[in-house]
């Protein structure tokens, strides 16, 4: 089969991937602000893993555990979510300038966030703010409704009719939102940090609930490596061969948009990480999605961790909304290896 | 093997294709043929289930509506006119794609005889040099290829051709027609191709549908459906007339 057996990722290739995701989580939990050396990082990392107690008063205590190692992490998670689901819908739409805000879920789950922010709505009785639950809610409810208005326009639900009623939607929610913070008052700056992004706020909670969304959805997409690989070789010839083709969107679009909308939640809007990484990764890995998705994954995470720490220490003491970083990397890197392929 | 009973598809308040009816059986070879407009690309969407449509199709007396779509890929696979690939799979990575409809579980494995019927494909087909060579850079006639070498390996009983050579050279309309030819006398199945040749359709096909406004004119064996007279009325043309005068000047010239 396509993807079948050898042709999926390599063991050697996992493990290589792994390798440099750890040492990519050392470095960016160690450097920051106020800086740890590697080993010392490492050994403060196992002592928790383990278990065993800090020492009272070090750095580790204070800054890497607290503070720095969830936000990595949850760097990382966002970043993986949003490269799969980027790499996802460029396999589905057949359109390599897709990701998950194609769709328009991204400013869905963001207008969800502004309205918890500025209204201060909170959840009674459950453990996550009212801002999480929204940005997950909004994401299902945008994903209801232009599958819906897609559907009416059009019951075999295309690829066309989707990108249209998607690009229409994001361009609502994106103008509601600016609404919204415009009568907003003082906590502007906080909504702008929403809509731009930010992992200042990451803790290891966020980090639990965005790696169970990931297992979970993430691994439903990766079930669908097959039925991608016809998507993105033409939706049709995908009929013909047998995919249920409607079935096979929705599950996908559904898996996206949660993914979509559990990561808005804990980091804001942050843009290019889901177009750009599944580019990157298939000139490297090719179209194959067998390849790709797991390629995708890793570099996803790779690139937002260090997107982060690049926001927090350019211009150290003060921060770089994410967003700006990753659409500023992203962009040179994208045309550096683009170029380069071509020509190659 | 396939029976169409009362086909209908409208858009809207049109009729595209009006209570259209044919069976075709095993080692047949259904040539339908008609003007533009005609509804032949539709009756071929109809029965493939892509597009929607009214009335019944049968597949040894099962209705097809009711089939999974993997279900329906093991007993009809379509080779339309042009593709459009948009990533740069290779090419064997497209032929075996075609097994999508055997494979089992959710991770796909391969069904028993998957890896024979793929190479029997590639080697029918010629593909063995382009591989490893990615899609985007083959010629029309070589991905043409590549998607008959995939509807061979999905190994379907009845073969539908949506005009498969329509934007082929002769030489790729001689290839193609003649490896539908070997599949068929191979004891494949059965073909239904919608052609605008009528020439193809004289000498390829065993039977013919003759569809005008939506409708069926005439069906029956080639040579009881393309006679001249009911062709012209069709065409609204003298259609041999106008055969013979392009043919003339190359036998003149010996050809």
């Amino acid at each position: 089969m396509i993807g079948h057996g050898k042709e999926g990722f390599l063991l050697r290739e996992h493990l290589l991937f792994c390798v440099l995701l750890l040492a990519v989580l050392l470095t960016c939990a160690a450097v920051g602000s106020v800086s740890l050396p590697l080993d010392e990082a490492a050994r403060s990392i196992w002592r928790a893993a383990a278990g065993r107690p800090q020492e009272e008063g070090s750095l580790a205590a204070s800054i890497l555990l607290p503070v720095r190692l969830p936000r990595v992490l949850c760097a990382g998670l966002v970043g993986a979510a949003l490269s799969l689901c980027g790499g996802a819908m460029q396999g589905l739409l057949k359109n390599p300038l897709a990701d998950g805000s194609t769709l328009g879920v991204s400013s869905g789950a963001s207008l969800g966030a502004v309205i918890a922010i500025a209204f201060g709505i909170s959840i009674p009785g459950l453990p996550f703010t009212g801002t999480m639950v929204l940005a997950i809610l909004f994401a299902f409810l945008s994903l209801l409704l232009i599958l819906a208005l897609a559907y009416r326009l059009d019951a075999s639900l295309s690829t066309n009719t989707i990108i249209l009623i998607g690009v229409i939607f994001s361009m609502f929610a994106s103008s509601f939102s600016s609404l919204i913070i415009t009568f907003a008052g003082e906590k502007v700056k906080t909504i702008t940090f929403w809509t731009m992004g930010s992992l200042q706020g990451g803790g290891y909670r966020n980090a639990a609930i965005l790696a169970g969304a990931l297992l979970l959805f993430g691994g439903a997409i990766l079930l669908h490596c097959r039925e991608l690989n016809a998507f993105a070789v033409g939706e049709d010839n995908a009929r013909t061969i047998g995919v249920d083709v409607r079935r096979v969107k929705l599950r996908v679009l559904i898996c996206v948009s949660v993914l979509i909308g559990v990561s808005v939640s804990v980091s804001g809007t942050i843009g290019f990480v889901g177009l750009v990484t599944p580019h990157i990764m298939r000139l490297v890995f090719g179209p194959n999605h067998r390849r790709l998705l797991p390629a995708t994954i890793y570099g996803g995470a790779i690139f937002l961790m260090l997107s982060d720490l690049a926001a927090r220490t350019i211009l150290s003491p003060r921060e770089l909304p994410i967003g700006v970083v990753t659409s500023l990397i992203g962009s040179v890197v994208f045309i550096y290896i683009f170029f380069s392929a071509r020509r190659g | 093997m396939l029976t169409v009973q009362d086909l209908t598809v409208r858009y809207g308040k049109l009729t595209i294709v009006d209570r259209v009816s044919f069976s075709v059986e095993r080692g047949q070879w259904l040539m339908v043929v008609g003007p533009n407009g005609a509804g032949k690309s539709t009756v071929a969407g109809a029965i493939s289930q892509t597009i929607p449509s009214g009335g019944q199709v049968l597949f040894d007396g099962r209705d097809i509506s009711k089939m999974k779509r993997r279900e329906l890929a093991r007993r009809i696979g379509v080779l339309t006119q042009s593709h459009y690939v948009g990533y740069g799979f290779t090419t064997e990575e497209v032929i075996r794609l075609g097994r999508y409809a055997h494979s089992q579980g959710l991770l796909g494995r391969s069904d028993g005889d998957g890896e024979e019927k793929v190479q029997a494909a590639i080697r029918r087909t010629g593909l063995e040099p382009f591989l490893k060579q990615s899609v985007l850079t083959l010629s029309g006639g070589e991905l043409q290829r590549t998607f008959l070498a995939q509807l061979l390996a999905q190994d379907p009983q009845l073969l539908i051709l949506d005009e498969p050579t329509n934007h082929l050279d002769l030489v790729y309309q001689k290839e193609v027609f003649a490896l539908v030819r070997e599949w068929l006398d191979d004891g494949g199945g059965a073909v239904i191709s919608v052609v605008h040749d009528l020439s193809l359709a004289k000498s390829y096909g065993t039977h013919a549908l003759l569809m005008d406004c939506g409708r069926v004119v005439a069906q029956g064996t080639v040579k009881e459906v393309l006679l001249p007279e009911r062709l012209n009325g069709v065409y609204r043309m003298d259609v041999g007339a106008w055969m013979r005068g392009l043919y003339r000047q190359w036998l003149e010239d010996g050809l």
